[in-house]
């Protein structure tokens, strides 16, 4: 993965807190998806203009106790995973307009 | 000079929605009437209007799955045995379809889960009985024991459907109400309505046990039941977003259950 990775929730999704997992369902093919406590950060944090790394770094390992190097590349596999379910867009360049629009119900 | 067939028709009301059916066969209406007796309104308002169109036998094929569309304004739904459309704004659609009733029922399904999305509510593949005031729901997929559970239910239980539960949300709460639409029992429920007390997940066991399901468990199992035809993504987050907040209201527990009448005790 490239240095500058930018992650923003798919605007074709449904997602709900549920305890401390985040519920998220395609909207377009009703696929389910339940994300644990440490992906539902980086799920929360994907604003589209925060880079990936920074995400880690302010939001995993200070909170979670854990170094960089494995968290990030635990990330990104991540990452790569929702979006190849079309539920998170990655990019090298900010995705400012996916991350306002939010599609999070709440 | 063109010949004018005038259709006569019933008011069928569920969840207290009154749909009207017209159709110029009187035999096929009467069919409507017997099959919906408990669920007929005496008035003459109606939220929406269908025009029944029979089709001659022979022409049907079971084997084309349901498609729902939206297309230029109105609802679309067909399958091999019946095809219709339903224009929401105007409060009017048209049914084509064989005598058959039963496409008449799919038709209706349809229509409530579309109109339930809207108010927070959907169709559940689920038995359900109200006792003591208060509403069970028993869901699974075919062959789980929804309708096992049904027949097994004691005389103070007033059967909803042992098929298809139409829940519906009331202020900060949800009720089952009784649907004519049912399953192998052959028997519509009672027109009636109750809060909901439990939702129960089936599966067959040794014993009889309840255990409760929580969070993101609770959604998925809730999902894999809802009735939902339209792959239209406003309402996938509809339905989605009113399973989220029905398990943040209503206990959702797997019921394991051996097939005799001992199950019953546990439901109070």
């Amino acid at each position: 993965m490239k240095n500058n990775c930018y992650v923003a929730r798919s605007t074709a999704i449904a997602a709900r807190p549920l305890g401390d997992e985040m519920m998220v369902m395609s909207a377009t093919d009703s696929t389910l998806f339940t994300l644990n406590e440490v992906a539902s950060v980086i799920w929360q944090a994907a604003d589209g203009v925060t880079p990936l790394d920074q995400i880690v770094a302010t939001k995993i390992c200070t909170q979670y106790d854990i170094a960089l190097e494995p968290a990030l590349k635990d990330a990104e596999a991540l990452v790569e995973d929702l979006a190849a379910h079309g539920i998170l867009l990655l990019s090298d360049t900010p995705l400012p307009q996916a991350g306002t629009s939010r599609g999070v119900t709440s | 000079m063109t010949a004018v067939t005038e259709s006569c028709g019933v008011v069928v009301q569920i969840g207290g929605l009154p749909i009207r059916l017209r159709c110029s066969d009187r035999n096929f209406v009467h069919q409507i009437e017997e099959r919906y007796a408990g669920f007929l309104s005496s008035s003459n308002d109606a939220a929406f209007d269908f025009e029944i169109e029979l089709a001659a036998p022979g022409t049907e094929s079971r084997d084309e799955d349901v498609r729902v569309n939206w297309d230029s304004g109105q609802w679309l739904m067909q399958r091999g045995d019946f095809r219709a459309e339903w224009n929401p704004a105007n409060a009017r659609g048209r049914i084509q379809q064989t005598s058959n009733p039963y496409s008449l029922d799919s038709v209706l399904r349809i229509v409530h889960t579309l109109l339930l999305a809207r108010k927070g509510g959907f169709l559940l593949h689920a038995s359900s009985a109200i006792r003591n005031g208060r509403a069970f729901l028993f869901s699974g997929v075919s062959g789980a024991g929804k309708t096992t559970m049904a027949r097994l239910a004691p005389p103070d239980a007033a059967l909803l459907t042992d098929e298809i539960s139409y829940v519906i949300r009331r202020e900060n709460s949800y009720h089952a109400v009784g649907t004519p639409f049912y399953g192998e029992l052959a028997r519509p429920g009672e027109n009636l309505e109750a809060p909901i007390e439990a939702l129960y997940l089936l599966a067959k066991g040794p014993e009889n046990k309840i255990e409760p399901i929580n969070g993101t468990a609770a959604v998925r199992g809730l999902l894999e039941n809802v009735l939902f035809f339209a792959r239209d993504p406003e309402f996938v987050k509809l339905v989605f977003d009113s399973a989220c907040d029905f398990v943040n209201r209503v206990p959702v527990r797997r019921l394991t259950f051996v097939p005799d009448a001992s199950v019953w005790e546990l439901i109070v």
